[in-house]
């Protein structure tokens, strides 16, 4: 018999439920069986990859990797924060991509029309890996808030788009960081798919003064906190025959 | 009271413009990094080459036309391209087993060029049938879902495969099967919602 880990459960409880009628894009796009609950294997516990050497040397800097003649226009943050797993350990090395609007609220997309300006000097797109202690860190700008096509007015607060990967691929997430104290978030059809508001709590990233460059730009921090993992026993050892 | 652990940070959609951040050519930049996960094998990795081609559709039979769909798998001798994997020192030259791709924004299919993947083993020291593992992302999805793709011309291997046998409807299994088409071709469509939805996983 050999130790080895799994990861724990999703408690799908801090989540959003597939059906949430009040965000119409759900109701014919959430599957209605429920889900099949399986025991994690190697295809579970492994998942992809992704070093230095996938990253260009701005890709963590918005307001640097796509200017074509400047800065953007906006407040100027950094956001930062620590991945860590329900057990509290960091993980380390992960890949962490995010995508957000520009400061007017407008996605340099080809599917996006809404009347707020492309900025030129404004891409969007960030990407980092966190560090030994699971440290990552951003700098942009602080993106608009935006109107979709929900109810005849309905917004979308201030957020930032993200992707993590964690170690496996059980731990694969995409979420959006918001913005402390921001006054739509009672009316955000999006945020308000999760049920409880201790957990969209903890999608509020606080201002970090203590982080932010004097003269320069302010900070905000958003910790991330992936499925924790377990020690296991297993009768075979995974690798099998 | 149970032994309290932090929560889990919520899931929130991925929104409709996805791919400014996971795949930024597609979302038009011109000014865009290298794209991740654009091949989930190179032209040295240890064959055989297959193609899987697909569309998604929701409940209301509609093509969707703005999901992410990525996929990991293991190489063609079940080796997975990670140190958790106790044979990785073996796995195939040029092969990541992450891929990335989308469904077409005109009419919701997307398409994989990939290695056809060999068994690797399950929990119990046995040998899972090949699959591909999928996760998917889009617009009006809270959070995101996991599948397996199988193959129908595996019967021996599907008909052991423990997750396969964990699908209570029999008729349900079929959702998780690519249909061969001849010269390595698969299809494989998936349903969102409604007749012959997907069997989606909580893994």
């Amino acid at each position: 018999m050999s130790v080895t880990w799994d990861f724990m459960e999703r408690d799908r409880r801090s989540h959003p439920p597939a059906y949430t009628p009040d965000y119409k894009t759900t109701v014919a796009r959430s599957p209605r069986q429920p889900l099949l609950s399986v025991e994690t294997s190697l295809s579970e516990l492994t998942g992809p990859t992704f070093g230095h050497h996938d990253l260009g040397p701005l890709d963590h800097d918005l307001l640097r990797n796509h200017a074509v003649d400047g800065d953007p226009i906006g407040e100027r943050i950094i956001v930062h924060g620590r991945v860590t797993d329900q057990s509290g350990r960091p993980v380390p090395g992960t890949l962490v991509e995010v995508w957000q609007a520009n400061a007017g609220g407008r996605y340099r997309h080809v599917n996006d029309r809404y009347l707020a300006p492309i900025d030129p000097n404004f891409g969007g797109c960030g990407r980092a890996l966190t560090d030994g202690d699971g440290y990552y860190r951003f700098r942009t700008v602080k993106p608009g808030a935006y109107p979709f096509r929900n109810y005849a007015n309905s917004w979308r607060m201030a957020h930032i788009h993200f992707s993590i990967f964690g170690a496996g691929f059980a731990q694969r997430l995409i979420t959006q960081m918001y913005f402390e104290g921001d006054p739509l978030r009672s009316q955000d059809p999006i945020a308000q798919t999760i049920p409880d508001a201790a957990a969209l709590d903890r999608l509020m990233a606080p201002l970090d003064l203590g982080a932010s460059l004097p003269l320069d730009c302010l900070a905000y921090r958003f910790d991330i906190v992936l499925r924790g993992r377990r020690q296991t026993f297993f009768e075979n050892r995974p690798e099998g025959a | 009271m149970p032994l309290p652990y932090p929560i889990e940070t919520p899931s929130q959609t991925a929104g409709p413009f996805l791919h400014i951040g996971l795949l930024p050519d597609v979302a038009g930049h011109d000014r865009h990094p290298a794209v991740l996960g654009r091949a989930v094998a190179g032209p040295a990795a240890t064959g055989p080459w297959i193609e899987i081609v697909g569309r998604v559709t929701d409940g209301t039979g509609a093509p969707v036309r703005d999901m992410l769909v990525e996929v990991w798998q293991a190489d063609a001798a079940g080796i997975y391209n990670h140190p958790a994997d106790p044979r990785v020192a073996d796995v195939s030259p040029d092969f990541t087993g992450f891929g990335r791709t989308h469904t077409a924004f005109a009419d919701g299919s997307f398409g994989i060029k990939t290695i056809k993947p060999g068994r690797v083993p399950a929990r119990s020291g046995t040998l899972q049938a090949p699959h591909l593992s999928l996760w998917l992302a889009a617009r009006g999805v809270n959070i995101g879902l996991a599948t397996r793709l199988y193959f129908d011309d595996e019967a021996e291997a599907n008909a052991s495969d423990p997750i396969l046998n964990t699908i209570e409807a029999e008729a349900r299994r079929e959702t998780l099967l690519a249909r061969s088409e001849g010269d390595g071709r698969y299809r494989f469509d998936i349903r969102l919602q409604g007749d012959n939805e997907t069997v989606f996983l909580d893994v």
